[in-house]
């Protein structure tokens, strides 16, 4: 049976990878892979996943050096020479092998008033938004976020600089400031405007280029931009 | 924290910011260079042909296709830039890469052809 | 730095660079016609001496570099070097009078004076 090689890294901050060597099956996904090592090979490796169906966010850890979903990450599409690097998530503290501690990441979200507040009550009536309107584009293009931290490991900005609040939360942010029913802009522009918000993206692209679910968090940190400098001008900021 | 290595930053977007970043960096270090050299070599026209025959040395002339490769460079992905972050776009930023390194090597060669 | 003054930079850096583009493709052709055939002090200035219309534009290319480089190094200082805050900003400060400064000199020495 074809093997494959595994170096998973084992420790928190300070550790070492660790080598297994695992059956090649068809159609295995890189977290069947992490389950095959933690149920036969080693009980005490620490890993986090929950849905298995890419819908949930929690299993992204750094594989062969690159930031992925591992439960839709196929094997056959990673592997180099039957081998394989699987680590924590970047730019977050580790907490025990693969797990890594979201903390700072969804911090950043409420920093960056990732939250909704509408001005309507219950004895409103509905908003009306047309399925075509321009703003409600923009956030059904932003709006399927997982909440993975793919993003936020790939971009080097958020290693560069530590405030910044990163492309996730900055996303999160963009797809308020369309939405017609949301009250707190424009707060919510002051909060992710400076170098600790959009103005610290570089248009690397990391983020659009590693993002599962295929958001770009670049279109919606440029779309902040251009918010932030219509704001100036008309002297709201 | 874990930080990105090489195998993270391959992919277009990172080599154009690269690109854009060291070019720039260059340049901003050229300029005043550039700037008091000229105001210098103007004091007569005397001093201005000194100045312009140093620049026919080979090894200044190479140089002075690097900066105007820089330059060309800097421009083609300042263009790439105002595009992504001005204009509603969605998926042709690989396409802007390819037209920001082709415009440089196009301003690159005709300089040296020119030289 | 606040969202305003940030913003204030960021809409700075773009209006320097939409118009440095301008400027830096006209000044590439410039430069890649003129040194066709070779350079003479005497030729160069016997045409931009007295040129309005290239003093006019020459400063508004300097005058835009002055703005733009700094604003590029700012960033560049911060996440690479790890330089932030109001000495950095200070030192730029001076860094962009110092770039008007030359490049006015410059600008003077090539098109000012007689015809």
């Amino acid at each position: 049976m074809a093997l494959l090689r595994v170096k998973v890294w084992r420790g928190a901050e300070q550790g070492a990878f660790q080598s297994f060597e695992v059956p090649r099956q068809a159609s295995q996904t890189v977290l069947d892979v992490i389950t095959h090592i933690q149920r036969h090979l080693d009980g005490s490796l620490a890993y986090r996943f929950a849905c298995r169906v890419g819908m949930c966010g929690s299993c992204a850890m750094t594989v062969n050096g690159r930031p992925r979903w591992t439960c839709r990450t196929h094997v056959d599409t990673v592997a180099e020479d039957d081998t394989l690097e699987v680590a924590p998530l970047g730019h977050l503290p580790v907490i025990r092998d693969l797990v890594t501690d979201m903390t700072p990441f969804f911090d950043k979200w409420a920093r960056a008033r990732g939250q909704f507040s509408g001005a309507r009550s219950r004895h409103d009536d509905f908003a009306r938004i047309a399925p075509d309107d321009a703003d409600r584009r923009q956030v059904d293009a932003g709006i399927e976020c997982i909440g993975c931290g793919v993003c936020y490991a790939a971009c080097d900005l958020v290693s560069w600089s530590a405030d910044y609040l990163g492309p996730a939360a900055l996303n999160r942010a963009w797809t308020l400031v369309c939405d017609a029913r949301d009250a707190a802009n424009p707060a919510r522009l002051r909060a992710v405007g400076g170098d600790a918000g959009c103005h610290a993206c570089h248009t690397q692209m990391g983020c659009s280029e590693r993002c599962p679910k295929k958001i770009s968090p670049t279109a919606g940190i440029a779309g902040l931009k251009r918010a932030l400098a219509r704001a100036l001008l008309k002297g709201e900021l | 924290m874990r930080r990105n290595d090489l195998r993270a930053r391959r992919h277009p977007a990172y080599g154009a910011f690269l690109v854009h970043r060291i070019s720039g960096v260059l340049l901003a270090l050229f300029l005043p260079v550039h700037f008091w050299a000229l105001g210098q070599s103007l004091q007569g026209a005397e001093q201005f042909d000194r100045f312009l025959s140093w620049t026919a040395l080979p090894a200044v002339k190479f140089a002075e296709w690097g900066i105007v490769v820089l330059l060309a460079a800097h421009l083609a992905g300042g263009l790439r830039l105002l595009a992504l972050e001005l204009l509603p776009w969605r998926g042709w930023q690989k396409s802007l890469a390819a037209a920001a390194a082709a415009i440089a090597l196009a301003v690159g060669l005709a300089f040296a052809l020119a030289l | 730095m606040s969202a305003r003054s940030e913003t204030l930079l960021w809409l700075a850096q773009r209006a320097s660079a939409a118009v440095l583009a301008f400027c830096v493709v006209v000044h590439l052709a410039t430069i890649i016609v003129a040194v066709q055939g070779g350079l003479s002090a005497a030729e160069i200035l016997a045409r931009t001496r007295g040129s309005v219309l290239g003093l006019v534009f020459y400063t508004t290319f300097v005058l835009a570099a002055a703005v733009h480089a700094p604003i590029g190094l700012r960033a560049t200082l911060g996440e690479w070097l790890g330089w932030r805050g109001a000495a950095r900003d200070a030192v730029l400060l001076l860094f962009a009078l110092a770039l008007a400064v030359l490049g006015l000199r410059a600008v003077a020495g090539v098109f000012g004076g007689a015809a």
